[in-house]
C-alpha cells in the first residue's frame, strides 16, 4: 500500500478527527473534570446542529458567521439545563444523573423528531464543495477549517480553566467539593457554568461541523461513545489530551475502515479504548496523576 | 426468606389467574413484554443494584444469548430448548470473561460503564461485518411452530416460558439476599476496601454477579429470538436494550427484589399507551417518557420501592 493512498488516508482521518476533538472538548470539561455522565452530549450537539441549520436555512445566516449566535445560545441552554433540570433531579447521585441526561436526550431527540420530521437535512454554501490540493490528497474546505476552529477551541478552554478565577474555581471544585464551598464559592453556579461552557463548545462544534456534514434526529448518537473514547484517551480533564486523542481516533478510524473495509472502521477505536482503559487507564496523554 | 418465597408464590398465582382468565390478545401481549422487560432489568439489579458495577452494555449478553441460540438452530441443527440454554451458558460465559477482563484490572464507577459500552459496540460492529451472523441483514428463525421448537402457536405458552424465567431471577435474587455471597457482594458494593479488609474476595463475588447477570440477560435475548423469530446487530447489541435493562433496574429500586420487576412493568406500561395514544405525532410519546422519566428520578431519587417503603413507613407511623 502506497504513499499516495495512506496519505489522504492519514489527512481524512486527521479532519474527520478535529470534529470529533471539536465534540469531546466540552465532555472534557464535564466529564473528565467534574466527573457527572453526560449521556445528552450526542443529543444537545443535535440541537446546536438544527439552531445553525435554522438559521441557515429560514435566514439566509452563514454557518461560521452565526457562531456568535449559536454559542451564547447553546451557553444559555446549558447553564439553565444543568441548574434547573440536571441538578435538581439528580440528588447528587451518579446513578441519578445518568437517567435524567438520558431523560433528556431521549426528550430532545424526540422533540426534534416532531418538528423536522427524520429526514437528513444539509446546508449549501458556496464553499460546500471546494477543496485544497495538498500532495496527492484533496481536503475539503469545510474540513480544514474545523481543524482550525478544533485548535482555536482547545486553546481557548485551556486558557480559561488554567488562567482564569472561574478555572480556578472549576479545578477547585473538582478536586475538593466540600472545601471549595466552605471558601465561598458557589459551587452549583461553577457546575452551571462548566455545563453552559460545555455546551457552548458543542455550538462551535455544530457551526464548523454543519457546512461539511448533516444533521437528523439521531446525528448525535453516534457521537457519545466516540467522544467519552477521547476524553478517556486524553487523560480526563485535559484539553491537550483530548485534541490529540480527537485526532488519534480520527485516523485510526479511517486506517482500519482503508485496512479493514468501511463498515469495520469504528471497531479499531473502541478496541483501543478498551485496551487504554485496561493497562493505562490515566489515559495515553494523562502523564500526570 | 420465606417471606420472598411467599410473595414469589403469589406473583405466580396472579401471572397463572390472569393468563387463564384472558383470551385478549392485547392484554397477552402486554403481560408477556412487560415479563420480558422485568427479566432485562432483573438481570441488570443482581450485577447494578446488588454489586454496584453499573453496566451500560448489557445489550452485548442479550446479543450472545439471541445470537448463540440462533445459530445453534439454524446452523448446527440444534433443538430450540437445548439452543435456548447454549445461548444461556455463551452469555454466562461472555460475561465471566468480560468480568475477570475488567474487574482484574479494577475498572469501576464510569469507566466500568464505558467499557462496557465499549464491547457491545464491537460486538455489534463485528456482527455487521461477519458472515456467520448474517450481518447487517440480520437472522430470520424458520417458522416451525410447536412447543419442542419452542414456537408457541397462543402468546400463552411464551409468558409461561417468560415467567419461568423471571421466577427464575426472583429466586435466584432471594437467594442472593440471604447468602453468603450476597452479603459479600453488597459489602463490596458499599465499600471495596473495607470488604477486603474482612477477607471477602472482591474479585470472586464481583465475578459471581456478573456471570449471574450476564446469563439472565442471555436468557431475555434466547426469548427475544422466539418470540419474534428476526434478529440484527443493531436491535441486539444496540444500546436501546441496554438502556431499556438499566432504567428499569433503577427507576424501580436498586437492590431490591421487587423494584426492577415493578419499574420495568410501570415503564413498559407508559411506553406501550403513550405509543397507542399518539401513535400518529411520531415522536410525541417518547417525549412524553423522557419526561416522566426525570420526573420519576427527581421525585422519587429512590425508585418506585424506594417511595412504596417510605409510604408504608408512613403508615405504620400515623397507626402509632
Amino acid at each position: 500500500m502506497g504513499f499516495d493512498i495512506l496519505f489522504p488516508s492519514v489527512l481524512n482521518g486527521l479532519t474527520t478527527g478535529a470534529v470529533y476533538a471539536l465534540i469531546a472538548l466540552g465532555l472534557t470539561l464535564i466529564y473528565g473534570v467534574l466527573h457527572i455522565i453526560n449521556f445528552a452530549h450526542g443529543a444537545a450537539l443535535m440541537v446546536a446542529l438544527y439552531a445553525v441549520y435554522v438559521l441557515k436555512h429560514q435566514l439566509g445566516v452563514d454557518p461560521y458567521l452565526a457562531l456568535p449566535l449559536v454559542v451564547p445560545a447553546m451557553f444559555v441552554f446549558g447553564y439553565a439545563l444543568q441548574r434547573l433540570v440536571i441538578n435538581r433531579a439528580s440528588h447528587g447521585k451518579d446513578e441519578n444523573i445518568l437517567l435524567v441526561t438520558l431523560g433528556i436526550s431521549i426528550v430532545l431527540e424526540n422533540l426534534a423528531l416532531m418538528i423536522f420530521k427524520s429526514d437528513t437535512r444539509s446546508i449549501d454554501t458556496a464553499y460546500t464543495l471546494s477543496t485544497l490540493q495538498i500532495g496527492p490528497a484533496f481536503i475539503a474546505v469545510p474540513k480544514l477549517v474545523a481543524f482550525g476552529g478544533a485548535l482555536l477551541t482547545s486553546a481557548l478552554l485551556l486558557w480559561l480553566v488554567a488562567r482564569t478565577d472561574l478555572g480556578r474555581a472549576i479545578r477547585a471544585v473538582a478536586r475538593e467539593r466540600q472545601g471549595a464551598k466552605l471558601m465561598g464559592i458557589d459551587v452549583e453556579h461553577v457546575y452551571a457554568m462548566s455545563f453552559g461552557i460545555a455546551m457552548a463548545c458543542l455550538g462551535a462544534a455544530a457551526c464548523f461541523l454543519l457546512p461539511a456534514y448533516y444533521v437528523n434526529p439521531q446525528v448525535g448518537s453516534g457521537f457519545v461513545l466516540i467522544a467519552f473514547t477521547i476524553v478517556v484517551l486524553g487523560g480526563m480533564g485535559s484539553f491537550a489530551g483530548a485534541l490529540l486523542g480527537g485526532l488519534l481516533v480520527g485516523v485510526v478510524e479511517s486506517l482500519c475502515g482503508l485496512l479493514l473495509g468501511e463498515s469495520l472502521g469504528q471497531i479499531g477505536i473502541f478496541v483501543i479504548f478498551i485496551a487504554v482503559l485496561l493497562f493505562r487507564p490515566t489515559g495515553l496523554f494523562g502523564a500526570r496523576a | 426468606m420465606k417471606a420472598d418465597l411467599a410473595a414469589i408464590a403469589a406473583f405466580v398465582l396472579c401471572i397463572g389467574v390472569f393468563t387463564a382468565a384472558t383470551d385478549s390478545g392485547v392484554l397477552l401481549n402486554a403481560l408477556m413484554m412487560a415479563l420480558y422487560a422485568a427479566l432485562l432489568a432483573q438481570a441488570w439489579n443482581l450485577l447494578g443494584g446488588y454489586g454496584g458495577q453499573f453496566s451500560f452494555g448489557h445489550a452485548l449478553f442479550f446479543g450472545c444469548g439471541a445470537y448463540a441460540s440462533a445459530i445453534a438452530q439454524m446452523s448446527g441443527g440444534v433443538n430450540a430448548w437445548l439452543a435456548l440454554a447454549l445461548g444461556v451458558a455463551a452469555a454466562a460465559l461472555l460475561g465471566l470473561a468480560v468480568g475477570a477482563l475488567t474487574f482484574r484490572y479494577g475498572l469501576k464507577g464510569s469507566y466500568f460503564a464505558l467499557v462496557t459500552l465499549a464491547f457491545a459496540e464491537v460486538f455489534r460492529i463485528l456482527a455487521l461485518s461477519l458472515d456467520f451472523t448474517g450481518g447487517g441483514v440480520g437472522l430470520m428463525l424458520p417458522l416451525k411452530p410447536a412447543a419442542a421448537n419452542l414456537q408457541f402457536v397462543s402468546r400463552k405458552g411464551f409468558i409461561a416460558l417468560v415467567a419461568g424465567f423471571v421466577v427464575l431471577a426472583l429466586l435466584a435474587t432471594a437467594a442472593l439476599r440471604h447468602s453468603r455471597l450476597g452479603a459479600q457482594l453488597q459489602a463490596v458494593r458499599d465499600n471495596e476496601d473495607a470488604a477486603r479488609a474482612v477477607g471477602v474476595d472482591p474479585l470472586r463475588t464481583k465475578l459471581a454477579a456478573i456471570t449471574l447477570s450476564a446469563a439472565v440477560t442471555g436468557a431475555a435475548g434466547a426469548f427475544y429470538l422466539q418470540v419474534f423469530q428476526y434478529i440484527d446487530p443493531n436491535i441486539v447489541f444496540g444500546p436501546g436494550i441496554s438502556i431499556e435493562a438499566l432504567v428499569g433496574a433503577i427507576v424501580g429500586g436498586l437492590g431490591t427484589l421487587w423494584g426492577p420487576l415493578l419499574g420495568a412493568a410501570v415503564l413498559h406500561l407508559l411506553a406501550d399507551s403513550t405509543r397507542n395514544l399518539f401513535g400518529e405525532l411520531p415522536g410525541l410519546n417518547l417525549v412524553i417518557y423522557g419526561t416522566v422519566l426525570v420526573l420519576i428520578v427527581m421525585f422519587m431519587p429512590r425508585g418506585l420501592a424506594g417511595l412504596l417503603r417510605s409510604l408504608s413507613a408512613a403508615w405504620k407511623a400515623r397507626r402509632g
